[in-house]
């Protein structure tokens, strides 16, 4: 297979050196009254896995459809590697798509499944057999080539299907729900090995899923879509470290999130007055003292401590133990704070309880506290 | 209570069964039956078999009704299929909502109305260009046709739906051009549907009286009209042997093709199930 050529880890950064590979410009897709797309822009640049993440309904397969050119755009422009994709129908674009229920054709060996696309092209027969030996090769079902799909298990099919779209080694290849259909070991399995295999033949992926582990593992950067729009774009990390509304904040991971107002708007450090205290950030943001903001908080990124003293001051409040989860690695408690509210802490079992009364358990006072750098600001 | 409702059940179950399938034992019974007024037994007899097999008028029958069928049955799935082809994967065309009802009309329509507008028909078409001169084979096919298509189309219609479109995108989407995808995807898919509708239309072409009798002319006579114009000059017992070699064919029709069937699902579970076990 081809190797991308050197690109930059984060080419969305360096955006003057290099020409995105996909661009989507203002893109909206109306089915009646319902808008499934909502002018959107986006671009992703060579070799990146780019993850559309959201729920059933917000707009992300529809998107991967009319990038394929199954659907029709109501207005907007979409351009891959340079070539506006207006008038180029589905079996002349340079991408391939993966489907979540495979569509394998079942009446073909898997040999021919994958061989199919090169025929198409009129590539030679020799050539047809060596490509289709070695994605087969690659994902490890050379020894099925003369079976049907329906002597395959799932997993086989899954291979079968990424390779049928790999064989023709498109500029982009579309995955929707790459994933769905296998069960959940195997698919934690095959998160990484799809992750390695795009390593390996340098093809830009976009992933469609609903699953956000998914898109957090396999991403070099995600967009996290609801009724049609996006609401963040950026790598796994910056999601999920600085969402930027509560939809985000709430849909990625869990979180805390509770009313602030600005009382001190500093140039490396923002102060919040809340309900139950005040909260410190020690990095600034573009806010105004004075407005009406929304803080959120991590479950695991709260200490939590066992303390009959009420603590005062930023970052840290009195707190009582409401509920307890124990998950093995980990434990959740449920604590309620002075105003009622009540916050999900995680904490990890790092040491076995020897005594019962090491153990915090239900009604113990407790002093919850995090770091400066841990509070995210939300501003809608 | 329960105990009472079951053998209510079986009372019920045992008399439908019988309601259906007396009538046919009798009429196989009796085609053995050596005197030749149809209700009065005079022992065991192949009588009836000799002189049926003797009889050419039967024979021209049943090859003009095969004939027939066969005609019908192919040109109807053709023109059904493409029928159901634009219903389901065209999209909304302007005149969508009116071809899909004239599409299904001729099932509903009796056939005495389709058998009687058909003749209307033929013979302004002859006034008008002199064809058809004689009404037989031609005009009997094409009679056919027209509303055995509209099953067919029905047939194929429930076909497209089900199998969805998920399969033509994938070989659009791998380069394969429209025809490309109708020929290599979608009649594959499809076989099992034509193989039906094929079936479907043949055999109404073969059971059909009403029609035929409309469009038929001097001297066609198929196999049900040879039958029942027989019937109505009284029973006759070599219409029972006929009969029997009927029930016969297609009782080992349907007993191959559900053995087909058998083998191939079983042959499917085993594949999978060694699949499946491959990977653990």
């Amino acid at each position: 297979m081809t190797v991308s050529t050197a690109v930059s880890p984060e080419p969305w950064l360096d955006q003057k050196e290099q020409e995105p590979l996909v661009k989507i410009r203002g893109v909206t897709k109306k089915y009646g009254a319902v808008t499934a797309v909502d002018n959107v822009d986006l671009d992703i640049y060579k070799g990146e896995l780019f993850c559309l993440l959201g729920g059933s309904g917000c707009g992300k397969s529809t998107l991967l459809r009319m990038l394929a050119g199954f659907e029709d755009l109501n207005s907007g422009t979409i351009t891959i590697d340079g070539v506006d994709m207006a008038d180029v129908p589905a079996y002349e674009r340079p991408t391939n798509m993966m489907f979540q229920s495979y569509a394998l054709f079942p009446h073909m060996t898997v040999e021919k499944n994958v061989a199919f696309g090169l025929e198409q092209d009129h590539v030679p027969k020799l050539d047809i057999a060596d490509r289709v030996h070695d994605i087969l090769k690659l994902v490890e079902l050379e020894d099925f080539k003369k079976r049907k799909p329906k002597q395959l298990s799932g997993g086989q099919r899954q291979r079968v299907a990424l390779a049928r779209a790999l064989v023709k080694r498109p500029k982009l290849l579309l995955l929707d729900e790459p994933l769905a259909a296998l069960d959940k070991k195997l698919r934690k399995q095959t998160q990484f090995e799809l992750a390695n295999i795009q390593d390996k033949v340098g093809v830009t992926f976009i992933v469609v899923t609903h699953d956000q582990e998914e898109a957090m593992t396999l991403s070099s950067r995600m967009a996290v879509m609801d009724a049609g729009r996006f609401k963040q774009i950026g790598t796994p990390t910056e999601i999920y470290e600085f969402p930027e509304s509560r939809f985000v904040a709430d849909f990625i991971g869990s979180a805390n999130i509770f009313e602030g107002r600005v009382t001190e708007d500093g140039v490396d450090h923002v102060r919040v007055e809340t309900e139950f205290c005040e909260v410190y950030i020690d990095h600034g943001h573009s806010v105004k003292a004075g407005s009406k903001i929304w803080v959120a908080l991590r479950p695991e990124k709260i200490r939590l401590e066992k303390s009959d003293t009420i603590a005062e001051g930023a970052n840290q409040t009195a707190a009582v133990i409401d509920d307890v989860g124990y998950l093995g690695e980990t434990s959740i408690y449920k604590v309620r704070l002075p105003n009622g509210e009540i916050f999900d802490v995680t904490q990890p079992n790092q040491s076995r309880p020897t005594h019962a009364a090491q153990r915090l358990t239900w009604e113990d006072k407790v002093n919850i506290s995090w770091d400066p750098s841990s509070a995210m600001l939300l501003h809608s | 209570m329960y105990a009472k409702r079951s053998r209510f059940l079986t009372i019920m179950l045992t008399l439908g069964l019988a309601f259906f399938y007396i009538p046919m034992i009798l009429l196989v019974i009796y085609s053995f039956n050596y005197s030749k007024l149809v209700p009065v037994w005079g022992g065991w007899s192949l009588r009836w078999y000799k002189e049926l097999f003797q009889s050419a008028e039967v024979w021209s029958a049943v090859s003009l009704s095969l004939q027939i069928a066969v005609v019908n049955a192919t040109f109807a799935t053709a023109l059904g299929t493409l029928a159901g082809l634009a219903m389901v994967r065209f999209g909304r065309f302007k005149g969508r909502t009116l071809f899909g009802g004239m599409l299904v009309a001729p099932l509903v329509m009796p056939e005495v109305i389709t058998g009687l507008s058909l003749l209307v028909f033929f013979i302004s078409l002859n006034q008008l260009i002199g064809w058809p001169a004689e009404r037989g084979f031609a005009t009997i096919t094409i009679a056919h046709i027209t509303f055995s298509m509209a099953y067919v189309a029905v047939t194929i219609q429930a076909r497209l739906t089900g199998v969805g479109q998920t399969l033509e995108e994938a070989a659009a989407d791998l380069g394969a051009k429209p025809f490309k995808v109708l020929t290599a995807i979608t009649i594959p898919q499809l076989t099992p549907a034509l193989i039906s509708g094929w079936l479907l239309a043949f055999t109404l072409s073969l059971d059909d009286l009403v029609i035929a009798s409309f469009v038929t002319g001097p001297g066609a006579n198929t196999l049900p009209i040879l039958i029942f114009s027989r019937i109505r000059l009284g029973l006759r017992p070599d219409i029972n042997a006929l009969a029997t070699i009927m029930i016969l064919v297609i009782a080992i029709c349907v007993a191959i093709a559900a053995i087909i069937m058998f083998r191939q699902q079983r042959a499917d579970l085993l594949d999978r199930q060694m699949a499946e076990r491959e990977e653990s």
